[in-house]
């Protein structure tokens, strides 16, 4: 089952390989993986693209509140939601680095428990960033009221659309590791949703900066 | 709601206009031929088995050529009812509206669904057999490239019957294209047409860096790469770098749109410009997307028509790559007029002007690598010879362009219009077609017929001449572009009207590749060699078309023209295989989901484009259900045994 594409990449050959420094990592263990997760950090510089694109539209409008709510009045009132919400996903991906830590000692076990433990940190921060857009929707900042909010619901809903993806997806590879064990193939797969995962932590780092953080001041 | 679906309803099929009527009626009469011929034939399992489900590059590079000749049809057909309305003052042949739609499914089409797939044509034509590979990293994406792209094309042309077509120009400018100015569903289509082909062209884009950086054959190191293959990685690099951007672009304009958002309105803080700059940041570089591909390609031909290798190899691959940063750092000068002030748009003149260094220097190798070689006018030499003059007019008119100040007097005329159609015709689409002479025989294992071919020709290029150089003049004297009219008495009539004889023969020139492709079909001439041109690199070293996991043995490759310097050496059978280094090949399964994928795309594009967001969602739930079912796929990949090899290099005489 270990995935058997080495014949079609002829430029590394067999399914063990060895590295400068003793044996390969699982994930990095077949010429397949190898390519799966650089081809995985190629979509990564796209995705970073699609969100530079949109920190640059929001940097261009947010000052455009059209007399309607601002940054500082809907988060300087509230600091502790999105203190919240970054502390749970700050965390979440602590925990995903430790999983990976895990899975290369060969532990099974413990790389799904703090896989769960991730999965469920990404929850709660949905669910604070969804109780956020309710009492910000509540508070009559809609999408449709400035250029301002439709940049702010825009940037910040795509990353939580990504987190939605991300949960949804460890959560297909958690049961994967749980059906077929931890091998070249499991490995590779939940590598490259941490991958992801911590790209969006990265992201969310600079949205508390350019959002948040800026919006307060 | 209730009143706004019944009033969507009644518009639902455009009707009234006798063009359109006409159209619909071919639709569906081509449809019912199709049908019916599948069906006589018994071919609906072979229609599956071969082609919707593969996730062979070769085949797949068939699918995209077609689709490419079928836009290109689309799209000139448009072009030949823009120029009958304008060939004479006050022409009634068109209604303004009719006109608008025209112009804008003209160009949204020639750039984005028949640019873009006869690039991906030659991609997967050529890559993986130029690099020494049985397929591409990741031949299930590829899959569904394609199939995005397909169906996001077909969701384009659904506008012209259901609905009526955007008509906002292919740029689609806001706030034009916000729904206060522009209700009813065009636009949703343009957007949503764009953003699923989009998804499948990042898609190419990253599964062509991975082939190119992780599968070559062993001792290809990167400076022995064929200049194609250097060109398309280029290529992948802007794709990488600027699709994500359009897709931004265009998503956040449709949440304006769909739910009352203000990115680019006029009202509540909204900035139109922001959507130019985005859509640009995309769309300059798009023009080296479509324009590298047939420079590797130019390279390729005049190689191998000359007989001699390429001047200047490394200079070569040097502008590649300064191509694929400059080129990034131009896209100001499409709107030099919005006023951002002296600094910013100096800035965007030179480096405009600065991307035409490189580009020059190209065409000095082309010009120094023909320089006393064994030169053979075959059809893929005519075209890449027709584009150098063809590309300096570009090039030249290019950097008049670029000058900021004069830009003032030239904006959004016809001088602009000649030039970019210069640009894209004389380097993009002579480009394809000198590739897809070249290659054809390597796709299909028949050539084809040079007579009509040689016809097809002088007819497009002396057309094209006739049909553009007008247009520079009517420029300087005024002209705009999108005049669905003009009056008489601005002295355009006579220009006008040797333009549109132009247009007319070009149209000639089309029809004619046309009949060369169905003569060539109907008297083949098998290609038994493998190598018609003689060739200098890996893919003319394999039979026509190659078996299906391509090379039996990975060959080690030793020097740039490797096929070349073998056959000089005597040493061509250093490339059949030896049975007993003949081994089981692994190869992906073919697979239908990618095909349900577009269609599920394609239905929630369709939904969203009428405001039905339960369809929409439906749709997405789909293509979560393709990816799913893809991730828990325990068997993605099945054996070839050896001995089937063996038995398939045999059949082709190679064992």
């Amino acid at each position: 089952m270990a995935v058997m594409m080495e014949e079609v990449l002829p430029k590394q050959a067999g399914p063990s390989r060895t590295g400068d420094n003793g044996p390969v990592r699982l994930e990095l263990s077949t010429a397949d993986g190898a390519t799966k997760i650089f081809g995985f950090w190629m979509f990564l510089v796209s995705d970073v693209l699609l969100f530079a694109s949109l920190f640059a539209t929001y940097v261009v409008i947010y000052t455009h509140t059209a007399d309607g709510p601002t940054a500082a009045h809907l988060f300087g009132h509230d600091t502790a939601g999105f203190l919240a919400e970054t502390l749970a996903l700050l965390t979440s991906s602590f925990t995903c680095g430790l999983a990976t830590w895990e899975m290369h000692q060969g532990r099974a076990g413990r790389l799904k428990m703090w896989m769960g433990i991730t999965i469920l940190l990404g929850l709660v921060f949905l669910g604070l960033e969804i109780t956020e857009f309710r009492d910000f929707v509540g508070q009559g900042a809609t999408m449709q009221a400035s250029a301002f909010l439709s940049g702010f619901y825009t940037l910040v809903g795509t990353h939580g659309a990504h987190v939605t993806m991300g949960v949804l997806w460890m959560s297909l590879i958690l049961y994967q590791l749980a059906r077929f064990g931890l091998n070249a193939v499991t490995a590779r797969k939940f590598f490259i949703v941490g991958l992801y995962w911590h790209f969006l932590d990265i992201v969310w780092v600079l949205i508390f900066t350019v959002v948040y953080l800026t919006g307060v001041m | 709601m209730g009143d706004g679906l019944a009033n969507t309803a009644g518009h639902f099929f455009v009707t009234g206009d006798p063009l359109i009527i006409g159209s619909d009626v071919a639709i569906v009469l081509v449809s019912l031929g199709i049908v019916f011929v599948l069906t006589y034939f018994k071919k609906w399992k072979w229609l599956w088995r071969e082609w919707l489900t593969t996730v062979d590059h070769k085949k797949i590079a068939i699918m995209y050529l077609l689709a490419a000749i079928l836009m290109l049809f689309r799209g000139g057909v448009d072009a030949e009812l823009m120029r009958t309305q304008l060939a004479l003052p006050n022409m009634k042949f068109l209604s303004p509206e009719h006109y608008d739609q025209i112009f804008t499914t003209h160009g949204t089409i020639m750039i984005l669904f028949m640019a873009m797939p006869f690039i991906f044509a030659m991609f997967n034509a050529v890559v993986p057999l130029q690099i020494g590979a049985r397929d591409v990293a990741f031949p299930y994406l590829n899959a569904i490239s394609f199939w995005l792209f397909f169906f996001g094309a077909l969701l384009f042309n659904l506008s012209f019957v259901i609905g009526g077509s955007p008509d906002a120009g292919w740029t689609s400018y806001p706030p034009l294209t916000e729904l206060q100015f522009d209700p009813g569903v065009g636009e949703n289509y343009y957007l949503l047409a764009l953003s699923i082909s989009g998804i499948g062209t990042i898609a190419t884009g990253v599964n062509f860096i991975a082939t190119i950086i992780k599968m070559r054959a062993p001792g290809m190191t990167l400076m022995k790469m064929p200049l194609f293959t250097w060109a398309v990685l280029g290529t992948c690099i802007i794709i990488l770098f600027v699709f994500p951007v359009l897709s931004v672009a265009l998503a956040l304009l449709l949440i304006d749109r769909l739910f009352g958002a203000h990115f680019f309105t006029m009202m509540y803080g909204g900035n139109p410009m922001q959507f130019i700059n985005l859509f640009w940041i995309w769309g300059h570089p798009e023009v080296y997307i479509a324009v590298l591909p047939a420079f590797g390609i130019y390279s390729e031909v005049v190689s191998t028509f000359s007989q001699k290798k390429i001047f200047g190899y490394k200079s070569m691959v040097a502008s590649i790559m300064a191509i694929t940063i400059i080129g990034n750092l131009t896209w100001v000068h499409h709107f030099f007029t919005m006023g951002a002030g002296p600094a910013v748009n100096t800035f965007f003149s030179i480096s405009t002007m600065a991307v035409a260094i490189p580009t020059g220097v190209k065409v000095f190798n082309w010009l120094m690598t023909m320089y006393r070689g064994r030169i053979t006018l075959s059809l893929p030499m005519m075209w890449a010879l027709a584009f150098i003059p063809n590309f300096a007019l570009a090039g030249a008119t290019g950097v008049w362009l670029a000058e900021a100040p004069t830009d003032y007097q030239y904006h959004n005329s016809y001088f602009l219009v000649a030039h970019f159609h210069q640009a894209l015709i004389g380097g993009v689409v002579y480009g394809m077609l000198a590739g897809m002479y070249y290659w054809w025989p390597k796709m299909f294992g028949f050539k084809l017929k040079e007579k009509y071919g040689k016809w097809a020709f002088w007819f497009f290029n002396v057309g094209f001449y006739v049909c553009f150089m007008p247009q520079y003049i009517l420029g300087l004297m005024g002209m705009q572009r999108r005049m669905y009219t003009y009056p008489a008495d601005m002295h355009w009539t006579g220009l006008n009207f040797v333009s549109t004889i132009g247009a007319y023969l070009m149209g000639i020139g089309f029809l004619f590749i046309a009949v060369q492709i169905i003569h060539s079909l109907l008297h083949m001439e098998k290609d038994l060699t493998g190598d018609p041109w003689g060739g200098r690199t890996l893919e003319w070293a394999l039979p026509s078309p190659p078996p299906h996991y391509n090379f039996a043995v990975i060959p080690h490759v030793t020097a740039r023209d490797e096929w070349w310097e073998r056959k000089r050496r005597g040493e061509q059978d250093a490339f059949l295989p030896r049975p007993e280094a003949i081994h089981d090949i692994h190869m992906p399964k073919n697979s239908g989901v990618p095909f349900l994928m577009g269609l599920c795309f394609f239905i929630a594009g369709f939904g969203f484009t009428f405001g039905w967001m339960v369809v929409g969602a439906l749709g997405l739930l789909g293509v979560l259900a393709c990816l799913a079912h893809r991730s828990l796929d325990q068997h993605p990949d099945h054996d070839i045994p050896a001995e089937e090899v063996r038995r398939t290099e045999a059949a082709l005489g190679r064992l």
